[in-house]
């Protein structure tokens, strides 16, 4: 399959090594991936954060990309569902024209190209239809749902199932885990005592597990939970999906 | 000073500002006393977890919850999309039952029309029913301005009117008291408290329904508010647990109801999908011991006179906004509250007087504009996390609203003569987001200078806004190079400063590396 690959910003300028692994991982499957370093930002952040002029045009800008990149290839995947989750849902109220408007997920338009880009483990067990990538991991591992991977995408068990298919991975189940990190984009500045207040639990959740990796599918939540984990010198590290699902012995 | 133009009106600006201080700092201010508050926690903490998991296990025992909540919003909807119909049937159904109706603008309106039906009674005291309404407009306040005494008779209402207090959760309002404070309130404020009053539940209540029987006993007003009104019948509905309600609506001679304009259903049948979604989203109970429904007055049974107030308030500002106006369709269960974050951690009072926790932050702006520093800052009190979202039974996508109403604000704010620090930062980084060649030489001296502020690989202290992310967290210090400069080193390609993605520049995705 050809797959495009939407970076994200965020990672593109912060976590690199996810998208390296991304490509490492589904090379390793099989399939071709392409990227257009013409993209930038999806405009999350000015969406959630009320600027919604900047944000359409940081839309517009990445629907040419996008289709331009989909032109190309069977679809688009990312290794971020909040970012996966602004272009299939916020852009149909952000840019209707680009992105068909509807007021109900339940009535979105399938063929629609915003519909065809992918969270990396929707893509995974979706499309691929694998949970077993052949990685081999030697670690105590907890897993964090993400709020965009849980209730925007619905990802429900996906990337755990691909985690339990991990050799060697011993998978702690998180207490609390459906609850946010606190992170909220800007959020995390605008009310960063509450903020702090949320991850604060979420890192004693972490902690009780024993767990030595935390991992999600959004390194912007694992960057605010592993920045309060790193201030506290906890020994407990983050890793993207990817990341893991990369390894191999 | 008579400076015209620019200035002039940028030093009206300034001037303006500082007349009119906020009167409620903005929510992240106002959290911070909660935060700090050991006991408040702990009692949120054990609240919201207890009502959440009721909540999830009543829902749980109905295989058309789905269907329910979707009955729920369909009706809602409707109604208010036909509201003037609906408020003219009830108008006139209320007033062919022998009631009376009065239609107030604002809070100033309603709690004028209140007192003045108090004041012709002649009376000085009235019995209150719990009721959200009355805290939005104040009208405890206005009642004792106007010389009345108004008695709240729901248990957690009355400690929080004893203790001259704040209501922190919609339907538990004293939440964040402990049975030890209650106790000391009770023997402090009661007229006539037991000399060994306990702090145990049982105890406290009774001591509580002893002194509400003396007041029941000489009451001849009551004022409530209701859960629901039927237009066609011109019935009113409320839910309780106490009997306390019950009480104050058939006891006095004279009941006032006021009621947001947002509360009507058509017809009776209308109720039996809200009668489910109700009690189980907010108590998490089947049913409410109380359920009491009146209609108009009746000769030798209940109060002899019957006055509704229907109240806009700011409503009819909300069903303007079509994305806004899935607002109104609350039903005041309170299920959001319990399963956000943010709430669980500062209570209600940081929302404000009007509406706390999700829905407080979606309302309170829409009714009062978003104009006040508060108001404003309220949509932005939410991670956008949607565990509100999944428990509304009348299926707000609240989240959704938030978003949108941060959209106003901002345009709000473009109208200022002079920009905020936060739109000028967010308009340059728009700016360099928008050309893959602005955005490269962005990112290649962010990273730069990220790589000198960091020390062991990590960036512990930022200054500006930044800060507030650094005051307890970490940031990991960023790469040397970029995904798109290590796609390049892959695709074996020679790396150009500004190639990338330039505006007609090599098209690198049109690029493929194949596998193996």
């Amino acid at each position: 399959m050809r797959v495009g690959l939407f970076i994200t910003c965020f990672n593109d300028a912060l976590f690199p090594g996810t998208g390296e692994a991304v490509v490492t991982l589904l090379e390793r499957l099989g399939h071709e991936v392409a990227f257009d370093p013409a993209q930038t930002c999806c405009g999350q952040l000015h969406w959630t954060t009320g600027y919604h002029r900047e944000a359409a045009g940081l839309a517009r800008r990445f629907a040419e990309v996008c289709t331009g990149l989909l032109s190309e290839n069977d679809l688009v995947v990312t290794p971020s569902a909040s970012c996966a989750a602004m272009v299939r849902q916020a852009y149909p109220q952000l840019v209707p024209d680009l992105a068909g408007a509807s007021d109900t997920p339940d009535a979105a338009d399938p063929d629609a190209w915003h519909e065809n880009v992918y969270e990396l483990s929707e893509f995974l067990v979706d499309v691929l239809g694998v949970t077993d990538v052949g990685a081999y991991f030697p670690h105590r591992v907890t897993y964090h749902p993400t709020c965009h991977s849980l209730r925007a995408l619905g990802l429900g068990d996906r990337p755990l199932r691909l985690l339990r298919a991990v050799k060697g991975l011993d998978l702690v189940e998180l207490p609390g885990a459906d609850e946010c990190c606190g992170f909220g984009g800007t959020f995390a500045m605008k009310n960063a005592d509450v903020s702090v207040a949320i991850v604060a639990d979420k890192i004693r959740h972490i902690r009780a597990t024993t767990a030595d990796v935390v991992c999600a599918v959004d390194n912007s939540c694992l960057t605010h939970i592993g920045g309060a984990l790193s201030r506290l010198r906890s020994g407990v590290r983050v890793m993207h999906l990817a990341e893991i699902l990369a390894e191999t012995r | 000073m008579n400076a015209r133009g620019p200035l002039g009106e940028w030093l009206a600006a300034l001037r303006t500002a500082d007349e009119s201080p906020p009167t409620v700092p903005k929510f992240a201010v106002a959290a911070r006393d909660a935060l700090g508050d050991t006991q408040l926690r702990r009692n949120l903490r054990t609240a919201t977890a207890t009502m959440s998991r009721l909540r999830v296990t009543a829902a749980g025992e109905l295989d058309d919850w789905a269907e329910l909540r979707a009955a729920g919003q369909a009706i809602k909807d409707h109604t208010l999309l036909n509201l003037d119909t609906y408020l003219e049937e009830l108008e006139r159904s209320v007033t062919e039952a022998g009631g009376m109706v009065h239609w107030a603008r604002d809070a100033d309106d309603a709690c004028a029309i209140v007192t003045g039906l108090v004041a012709a009674t002649g009376q000085a005291e009235v019995v209150k029913v719990k009721s959200m309404v009355g805290q939005e407009i104040g009208l405890n306040d206005a009642l004792e301005a106007a010389g009345i005494r108004p008695y709240e008779t729901e248990l957690a209402e009355l400690i929080v009117q004893l203790g001259a207090d704040r209501s922190t959760h919609s339907l538990l309002p004293a939440i964040h008291r402990s049975r030890a404070e209650i106790r000391e309130l009770f023997l402090r404020e009661l007229p006539d408290p037991p000399a060994d009053l306990g702090d145990e539940p049982a105890q406290l209540a009774a001591a509580a329904r002893g002194y509400l029987r003396d007041v029941f006993r000489t009451a001849k007003v009551a004022i409530s508010g209701a859960n629901f009104a039927v237009a066609d019948t011109g019935t009113l509905v409320v839910l309780e647990a106490e009997g306390n309600g019950r009480m104050s609506v058939t006891l006095p001679e004279t009941l006032i109801t006021v009621i947001g304009i947002e509360k009507v259903v058509p017809t009776w049948s209308d109720l039996e999908v809200f009668l489910q979604l109700l009690p189980r989203s907010s108590v998490g109970e089947r049913m409410t011991p109380y359920v009491s429904t009146w209609t108009g007055v009746a000769p030798g049974d209940g109060p002899r006179a019957f006055h509704l107030v229907l109240l806009d308030n700011g409503r009819t500002n909300a069903l303007a906004d079509e994305v806004g106006r899935a607002a109104l369709r609350c039903i005041r269960c309170s299920a959001c509250l319990d399963v956000c974050p943010v709430y669980e951690r500062t209570g209600g009072a940081a929302y404000g007087p009007v509406h706390p926790g999700p829905i407080g932050a979606i309302l309170t702006p829409q009714l009062r504009g978003p104009e006040s520093p508060h108001d404003a800052s309220l949509p932005y009190a939410s991670t956008l996390c949607g565990a509100c979202a999944d428990v509304c039974p009348v299926r707000i996508d609240i989240p959704r609203i938030l978003v949108h109403l941060r959209g106003k604000v901002i345009e709000s704010r473009r109208r200022r003569p002079v920009p905020t620090p936060e739109m000028a930062m967010m308009r340059s980084v728009a700016w360099t987001l928008g050309d893959g060649g602005r955005y490269e030489a962005a990112l290649r001296q962010t990273t730069r200078w990220a790589r000198l502020v960091a020390r062991g690989g990590r960036i512990q202290r930022l200054p500006g806004l930044f800060g507030k992310w650094t005051d307890a967290r970490d940031l990991p210090a960023p790469p040397k190079e970029s995904f798109r400069v290590r796609w390049q080193h892959r695709a074996g390609l020679p790396v150009r400063r500004g190639a990338l993605g330039a505006p007609g520049g090599p098209r690198m995705g049109r690029l493929r590396r194949s596998s193996g």
